[in-house]
């Protein structure tokens, strides 16, 4: 094995390029596994650590641009009123000691249908920055990435330098099951973010797919409920048979399997149960600010 | 490979380091430094917790070719680095724990049961004094943690510290024991004793 150690991020796509089977590791909260328990003996490790861009995040105009090996510490303390589903979502990784290490960059590297980093940019939306030294810079649509079961867009010689995230301009929720709350990989989880500038709703579902997916089904219908209702105006409270509608149409969407975390039909009852409540949170939450800011005015 | 790296506020080269070993492995094997426990390798347990640049983690998730020129404090160190944080950083420019006092470190000192003799960090004296200690496989990975989380918050709520120290493992005490220590340790550091 060798270990490659890039000093620049032109030097990391160099080497990339030079050896495509180069396995990169950032936090190595995934990689150190594999290598420990002999899952996996690349020929080289690509160590990402000595690129200071890659910790860093700029907040921008329409979204943030989240540097591939920001942990997911950093997100919790630092970006948590522009990316709240994100942050949300980093603090039920694993432990302190995981967060501090892994982000989401590596969490997109392995592309596990249980990462929890995945239903929160769904629901939130974004665009995936990776580059090549042949090709330069592509965004991938965030909806694009996921490929299948650990299967994810990048080409061999691609590397993740960001990921572009649009800043909340609503309420966002995250809701993962797990037998306790640290060190869980989610049996299930939901992640939902309200959109008022565009008056829609946005879905991510974990660990309930080979993928991580979209309920894009219930969106639709609660998109067009709430347009009918007047709701983004009035502020009403969500119909209860509008709210178990949308729920229904998320347990559908999902395509679960049996395994050790759980059967398929609980995942399918519980990704709706988390769906009707995180609709339920943010939406009291949208009503909230809508009260206050009319007090105001 | 090569890798050379601060332990314990002291220079080292690890020799004949395997390009996929763990920091872990580096510091038991290769530096004799068998503080830090492993009980895993998953960084499911939190045993083998140590400082890297600061940070707390999971030495044996952190490939050792990542460390090249950073700083490592381990539970051998712990003792000094708590005194030279307490006094504002190192006076005389000898600080830090040598290799050889870390590789024969002990928290005994001339009174095995309270280790008394010995300078121990805060947090050290303070899961002797509180029982927190059984099998004490858990308790470097709960000491560097615990320090860390009183630098950071010297005044914890009961959630802070479950939080703090929701990556270590206990399989004996039930944890009750330990967040006692951890109270207690906040509570000397406040009245400065
Ligand atoms: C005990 C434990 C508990 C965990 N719990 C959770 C959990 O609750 N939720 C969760 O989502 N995950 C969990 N994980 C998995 C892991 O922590 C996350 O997937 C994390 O986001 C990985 O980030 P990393 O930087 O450590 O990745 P690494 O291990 O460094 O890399 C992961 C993958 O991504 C690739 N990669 C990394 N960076 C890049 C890049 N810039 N460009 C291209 N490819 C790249 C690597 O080659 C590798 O294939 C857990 C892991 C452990 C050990
Ligand atoms: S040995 Fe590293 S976390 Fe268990
Ligand atoms: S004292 Fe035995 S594992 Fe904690």
């Amino acid at each position: 094995m060798d270990f490659l150690r890039p000093a620049s991020w032109e030097e990391a796509l160099a080497a990339k390029a030079e050896h495509p089977t180069a396995v990169p590791i950032a936090g190595g909260t995934d990689v150190m596994v594999e290598i420990n328990f002999d899952h996996r003996r690349p020929e080289y490790l690509l160590d990402l650590n000595r690129i200071g861009d890659l910790t860093e995040w700029e907040i921008g105009e329409e979204s943030v641009r989240l540097g591939a090996s920001v942990p997911y510490t950093k997100i919790m303390e630092n970006l948590r009123a522009e990316l709240p589903g994100l942050a949300l979502a980093s603090h039920t990784v694993a432990s302190p000691q995981i967060r501090n290490r892994g982000g989401v960059g590596g969490n997109l590297g392995t592309a596990s249908p249980a990462g929890d980093a995945h239903p929160a940019l769904l629901a939130a939306g974004g665009e995936v920055e990776v580059e090549s030294a042949a090709r330069g810079t592509r965004l991938i649509p965030i909806d694009e990435f996921y490929k299948g079961v650990k299967r994810n867009a990048l080409e061999p010689d691609e590397l993740i330098r960001a990921v572009h995230v649009k800043k909340a301009d609503g309420p966002q929720q995250y809701s993962k099951v797990g037998t306790r709350n640290a060190m869980v990989i989610a049996v299930c989880a939901f992640g939902l973010a309200l959109h008022p500038e565009s008056r829609t709703v946005r879905t991510g579902i974990g660990s309930a797919a080979p993928t991580p997916v979209r309920a894009k089904a219930a969106e639709e219908f609660l998109n067009a409920a709430l347009e009918e209702g007047g709701f983004w105006d009035n502020g009403k409270i969500i119909t209860p048979s509008v709210a178990k509608q949308f729920a229904d149409l998320c347990s559908a969407s999902c395509n679960p399997i049996d395994d050790v975390r759980g059967t398929a039909s609980y995942r399918r009852h519980a990704v709706g149960v988390m769906a009707r409540r995180t609709l339920t949170w943010t939406w009291e939450s949208y009503r909230g600010t809508r009260r206050t800011t009319e007090g105001a005015a | 490979m090569r890798v050379n790296f601060t332990v314990n506020g002291r220079p080292q080269e690890a020799d004949d380091v395997w390009e996929g070993e763990s920091l872990l492995y580096v510091l038991r094997e290769r530096l004799g430094l068998p503080g830090s426990k492993n009980a895993c390798e998953q960084g499911e347990c939190g045993s083998c917790t140590v400082r890297l640049d600061g940070v707390p983690v999971c030495s044996c998730l952190v490939a050792a070719g990542q460390v090249e020129g950073r700083d490592v404090v381990t539970v051998e160190g712990l003792a000094d680095f708590a005194k030279q944080r307490s006094e504002g950083g190192c006076a005389t420019g000898a600080c830090g724990t040598t290799l050889q006092d870390a590789q024969q470190w002990q928290a005994k000192g001339t009174d095995s049961q309270t280790g008394e003799g010995t300078e121990l960090s805060p947090v050290q004296q303070a899961f002797i004094d509180a029982g927190a200690v059984q099998c004490g496989f858990c308790t470097p990975g709960l000491l560097v943690a615990s320090d860390e989380l009183l630098e950071r918050n010297p005044n914890p709520s009961d959630a802070d510290i479950r939080e703090a120290l929701s990556g270590n493992l206990c399989r004996c005490t039930g944890y009750e024991k330990i967040m006692d220590a951890v109270r207690l340790a906040a509570a000397r550091q406040s009245e400065g004793v």
